[in-house]
């Protein structure tokens, strides 16, 4: 692909720059957070990271962490996409044409500051506490932030890229198709990373509330009977999802969408 | 029959505040095929807002512009803009792909506009650097990939708003010998802008001296007759540079009296 290597060019040069720094990093925090724990704490209720491990290689066994795992990350996809789905194309619309925009910002104005986590309530009483009432909410706090991102990318092409094309022959909707389109790639994708943040948040706060699984459901249990190492557990395993995911979307924008922006 | 005319060409653009600025007002001009003009002016005379209307990107407010005996409508694929920045690059594509769009957006067959693009992005001197992206060129490479893009294309004429003005000067030197050989080669009507004495001396086959703005209009025009190279120590570079200077050191000193 030509733009392979624009991406490797881009990369750190050696092992170190590339996983090596990374991994120590990763090292460092357990190291801090097992001498916090054991010598600065030293109590029952922070448990240091070798018995939170273990904890979590029993639950691992039994099957119950990748079924809560499996429970929220299923939610979080099907509420991302819906609402990159229907996010992206209303972005589009605002962006280029003006009336469209005077009608919808007040929608997404208004809506965009009333937090997810402030609609469960509502969700929960219109959707009850199944899937439903968790994609929703995922849907809603995925849509705005895609909504915005794409329809300022439009709105924000350069106005000699749109009259170039205008005068090499090409017709207003090759112009949308071939220059505003790939021009609001980079910040469409960036808005999708940020709902994706976005979406964990919202999920664990959901299945805290009202929910019959998912990794919220498994901190809120583990608070009620006290089990302080399964706490530790659903933190963890939702700070490496988080992480996961995060780079999975990355590397998915460097090789597929690399070309329509040489910096992301 | 002159190729495009502008004829008592006036512009008043409208602030949303409900200010009005008359940037031109009055403008004259004949271009006959195969002509290299030079548009020069100070700074904010209203060189680009001539070549947008030209372009079809403005319209005029008052007078008319055609174009082979046609009222220009909008912008169209016979008029190839060179715009002065980099921003009407698209970034996703390729120099190869930059400079094929124009015959993609045609639906010219995928085969022949790679070839022909292959052929003009040679022809600007970028022969392996087809698979770069503009991100990846330096100014100058990316002014060429601008001409071979519009050359590419095919129009009739060239529209160039200050191409060269962010070049250092050597890369600028270059780019005006490669273009004046393309012009040589391809012998399309070109109206070039600048403030660049030096470079309508260089380029041109006539100069179009502006006044200063507001409501500019040509203060004159004069012919560039040099057979052959143009160098810039010769007696009559020399001579039509001194005539052109004359013209515009009053309007330099005017326009800086009039912003104050
Ligand atoms: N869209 C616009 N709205 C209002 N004023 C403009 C606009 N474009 C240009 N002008 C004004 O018209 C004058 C001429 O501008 P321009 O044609 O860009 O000058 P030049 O290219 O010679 O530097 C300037 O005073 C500029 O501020
Ligand atoms: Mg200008």
């Amino acid at each position: 692909m030509a733009s392979a290597p624009t991406a490797s060019a881009r990369k750190g040069s050696g092992w170190f720059e590339s996983w090596g720094g990374m991994a120590i990093g990763f090292a460092s925090f357990f190291v801090i957070w097992h001498i916090a724990a054991t010598w600065l704490v030293g109590s029952a209720l922070f448990p240091p990271p070798w018995p939170v491990f273990l904890r979590g290689i029993v639950l691992a066994r039994e099957g119950l962490l990748q079924d809560q795992i499996l429970a929220s990350l299923s939610r979080i996809m099907q509420g991302f996409l819906l609402g990159s789905i229907l996010g992206v194309p209303i972005g589009l619309a605002m962006g280029s044409f003006m009336p469209v925009r005077k009608i919808l910002e007040p929608y997404t104005e208004f809506l965009r500051f009333i937090p997810a986590v402030a609609m469960i309530t509502v969700a929960v009483i219109w959707f009850g506490i199944g899937e439903e009432s968790k994609v929703f909410l995922i849907i809603y706090t995925t849509i705005f932030i895609v909504i915005i991102n794409t329809a300022t990318g439009v709105a924000g092409i350069a106005r000699n890229k749109i009259r170039a094309a205008q005068s090499l022959g090409a017709s207003r909707w090759q112009i949308f198709l071939h220059v505003a389109l790939p021009a609001t790639v980079p910040f469409i994708l960036t808005g999708m990373r940020l709902a994706m943040a976005n979406s964990f948040t919202t999920i664990v706060a959901a299945e805290l509330v009202a929910s019959n699984d998912g990794l919220g459901k498994m901190l809120w249990d583990a608070r009620l009977f006290m089990q302080i190492e399964d706490i530790f557990v659903a933190l963890v395993c939702l700070g490496l999802l988080g992480f996961l995911v995060d780079r999975l979307f990355r590397w998915a924008i460097r090789t597929f969408a690399g070309r329509f922006s040489p910096l992301l | 029959m002159s190729l495009v005319s502008l004829r008592n060409v006036g512009k008043t653009y409208q602030s949303r505040l409900g200010a009005a600025y008359t940037a031109v007002r009055g403008f004259e001009m004949e271009i006959e095929p195969g002509e290299f003009i030079c548009l020069l002016g100070t700074s904010g005379c209203g060189k680009t807002t001539v070549l947008n209307m030209l372009a079809g990107f403005e319209m005029p407010t008052e007078g008319s512009i055609s174009i082979g005996g046609a009222q220009v409508q909008g912008p169209g694929a016979d008029r190839g803009v060179v715009f002065q920045g980099d921003d009407s690059l698209y970034e996703w594509l390729t120099a190869l792909e930059n400079i094929e769009f124009g015959l993609k957006m045609r639906g010219v067959a995928k085969a022949e506009r790679r070839d022909r693009a292959h052929r003009f992005l040679e022809l600007v001197g970028l022969k392996g650097q087809e698979r770069k992206h503009p991100s990846e060129l330096s100014g100058g490479m990316k002014q060429r990939i601008q001409i071979a893009r519009v050359l590419a294309n095919e129009p009739a004429m060239l529209l160039m708003d200050e191409p060269f003005g962010a070049l250092d000067a050597q890369t600028r030197s270059v780019m005006q010998q490669e273009l004046l050989r393309i012009w040589q080669e391809t012998r399309k009507s070109v109206l070039f802008i600048t403030h660049d004495i030096d470079e309508a001396v260089t380029l041109a086959s006539r100069i179009g001296v502006m006044h200063a703005g507001p409501a500019s209009k040509l203060k004159g025009v004069i012919p560039v007759s040099i057979s052959g190279e143009r160098n810039r120590t010769s007696d009559d570079f020399i001579a039509i540079y001194r005539q052109v200077y004359g013209m515009i050191r009053e309007e330099v000193a005017l326009a800086m009296q009039r912003q104050g």
